[in-house]
């Protein structure tokens, strides 16, 4: 399997010791408010607590108390209309103005998430239980679509590994396997077989744990639209876009590998790993570069979407070209 | 005379509806949030629709019988060309901004494209031999260079075919349209259409 170095990191992208510990000292500060923020679990201003049943006026209401992430990144954000018009969700359809024109009769409430597998808490969680315990996040990640284009998204979620921690993986989870609703009733997209449904996706489980990895309930400090994968989303930064799954309804600890949907619908093209990787060639698209959504030129597409200090390790040894 | 002038007037405004649409869409920031990608789509869209309207008009004629057909089909032609320039300029500028280095890539390791480019090619010796003078000029070899539009067409249905990720409905629907179109030409039809007129003019 070693059959090439790990691509290399160069000295200019090390973090220095003392960002480091920065980093650590701020990361230690963000968890102890989540502690802080898990024992008043139920302080009122968490709206997604409030009222299980009303399902119209979710989308687009504002959420509160949110804290800061120092994963964010500081580059100018991509308008929030164009964040909600411009979707790749086949559930929906398969044009990019298909999400926002036929999500409107999809109902995110109630919503329930079904955790199974390799865990010792298994169990069917209604979404606002499964979301209380957390302190919601923002987190300004970029987007990278392996279409070549790319934004920048202000989420709000909650770390991806603290709620998988609670429903106790055992040893046997290796990996972590979602699968979004299927409604074709509410998704018209669902009606034709552009892809197997339901779309399912994967990760590894220390890509899971990362603390980039995030469960996302909102975007630009409100409720997730329907468009962008309401009422929770994975979102996984240093993958492309596909990887991040949207609406969410089941959550299942694995020991093998999961099927995901892109794989089976072109294995050549999309791969398990799905890392952002600009030495990786893909068919239709050269990955080198990208277009931020809004500029005319396009800009070098970076080694996992520019997470490499972060994800990096994760791959330590691993032939990325055999691995895509 | 005076009439056709007037039909073909009227067509040739037609023709640029789709152009001025674009033209509107992009000055009012109607293009969404990927102007570029639109352009190139948009532009790839109406150089099929006029390849696939252009090779109606021979079937067209032969089946109507309406030969006055036949006079707007360099006019088609040319239009299917227009819009093949909009679309391999909004490549090559909007797109790739003159980055010769990733076309080159493109061309080499991309069929989608490399095909694209190479109906693109083709276009262009067929526009530049679409002149009266021409014609007279290359002779029975004008024909000969004039059936490149098959090839053409087939190489922009694959070009679409395989750009598109999952959902090939439409690049299906354009295929089924020139097989039909294809198979409209075969010799066949004319043996039915015959057949049918002598059994007509046997009844009467």
């Amino acid at each position: 399997m070693l059959t090439r170095k790990p691509s290399a990191i160069k000295p200019s992208e090390i973090t220095p010791e003392s960002i480091y510990r920065q980093r650590r000292k701020f990361m230690q500060d963000v968890v102890s408010t989540g502690v802080a923020g898990a024992l008043v679990a139920s302080f009122p201003g968490l709206i997604l607590a409030k009222d299980k049943d009303s399902t119209a006026k979710l989308a687009g209401e504002n959420l509160s108390a949110i804290g800061k992430s120092p994963y964010s990144t500081g580059e100018p954000l991509t308008p929030f209309d164009d964040v909600t018009t411009y979707n790749n969700f086949y559930e929906f359809g398969t044009d990019k103005g298909d999400p926002v024109r036929y999500s409107g009769q999809f109902k995110p409430r109630p919503w329930s998430i079904a955790i199974e597998g390799e865990c010792a808490r298994p169990g069917v969680y209604d979404l606002e239980d499964f979301i209380a315990p957390h302190q919601l996040e923002d987190r300004i990640y970029r987007l990278r679509c392996v279409e070549a284009w790319s934004m920048v998204i202000p989420w709000v979620g909650i770390p991806l590994g603290d709620m998988l921690k609670r429903f106790e993986p055992t040893s046997r989870a290796r990996y972590v396997a979602f699968t979004t609703v299927y409604r074709p009733d509410e998704m018209p997209g669902q009606k034709r077989s552009v892809l197997q449904w339901p779309y399912v996706e994967g990760l590894r489980m220390d890509e899971a744990m990362n603390p980039l990895s995030i469960l996302s309930v909102g975007l630009y400090g409100k409720v997730l639209p329907n468009q962008n994968g309401a009422p929770i989303r994975l979102i996984v930064p240093w993958k492309y876009g596909y990887k991040s799954i949207k609406s969410i309804v089941k959550i299942v600890f694995t020991e093998k590998e999961p099927p995901t949907t892109w794989n089976i619908s072109a294995p050549g093209e999309y791969g398990f790993y799905s890392n952002v990787n600009p030495e990786v060639n893909h068919p239709r698209w050269s990955q080198r570069k990208e277009r931020r959504i809004g500029d005319f030129f396009k800009r070098e597409t970076l080694m996992f979407n520019g997470y490499a200090d972060q994800v990096a390790s994760l791959y330590a040894g691993m032939d990325l070209h055999k691995h895509f | 005379m005076r009439a056709l002038l007037t039909v073909k007037n009227f067509l040739f405004v037609c023709c640029l509806v789709p152009f001025f649409i674009l033209v509107f869409n992009a000055a009012t920031g109607n293009l969404g949030a990927n102007p570029i990608e639109k352009v190139r789509l948009f532009t790839g869209d109406w150089t099929l629709y006029f390849l696939l309207i252009t090779l109606t008009i021979t079937p067209l004629r032969k089946i109507s019988g309406w030969n006055e057909l036949i006079r707007y089909r360099r006019m088609l032609g040319l239009y299917a060309f227009f819009y093949a320039c909009l679309h391999f300029f909004s490549y090559l500028i909007l797109d790739q901004f003159f980055d010769w280095e990733e076309i080159g890539r493109d061309i080499i390791k991309r069929p989608y494209i490399t095909i694209g480019v190479a109906a693109f090619v083709l276009l262009i010796p067929m526009a530049v031999t679409s002149t009266n003078k021409m014609m007279k000029r290359l002779g029975k070899n004008w024909k000969k260079l004039h059936s490149l539009i098959y090839l053409i067409t087939t190489l922009g249905v694959l070009h679409f075919l395989w750009l598109v990720k999952a959902d090939i409905r439409e690049p299906v629907l354009m295929g089924i349209i020139l097989i039909s179109l294809l198979i409209l030409r075969l010799p066949w039809l004319n043996n039915i259409k015959s057949y049918l007129k002598n059994r007509l003019a046997e009844q009467s």
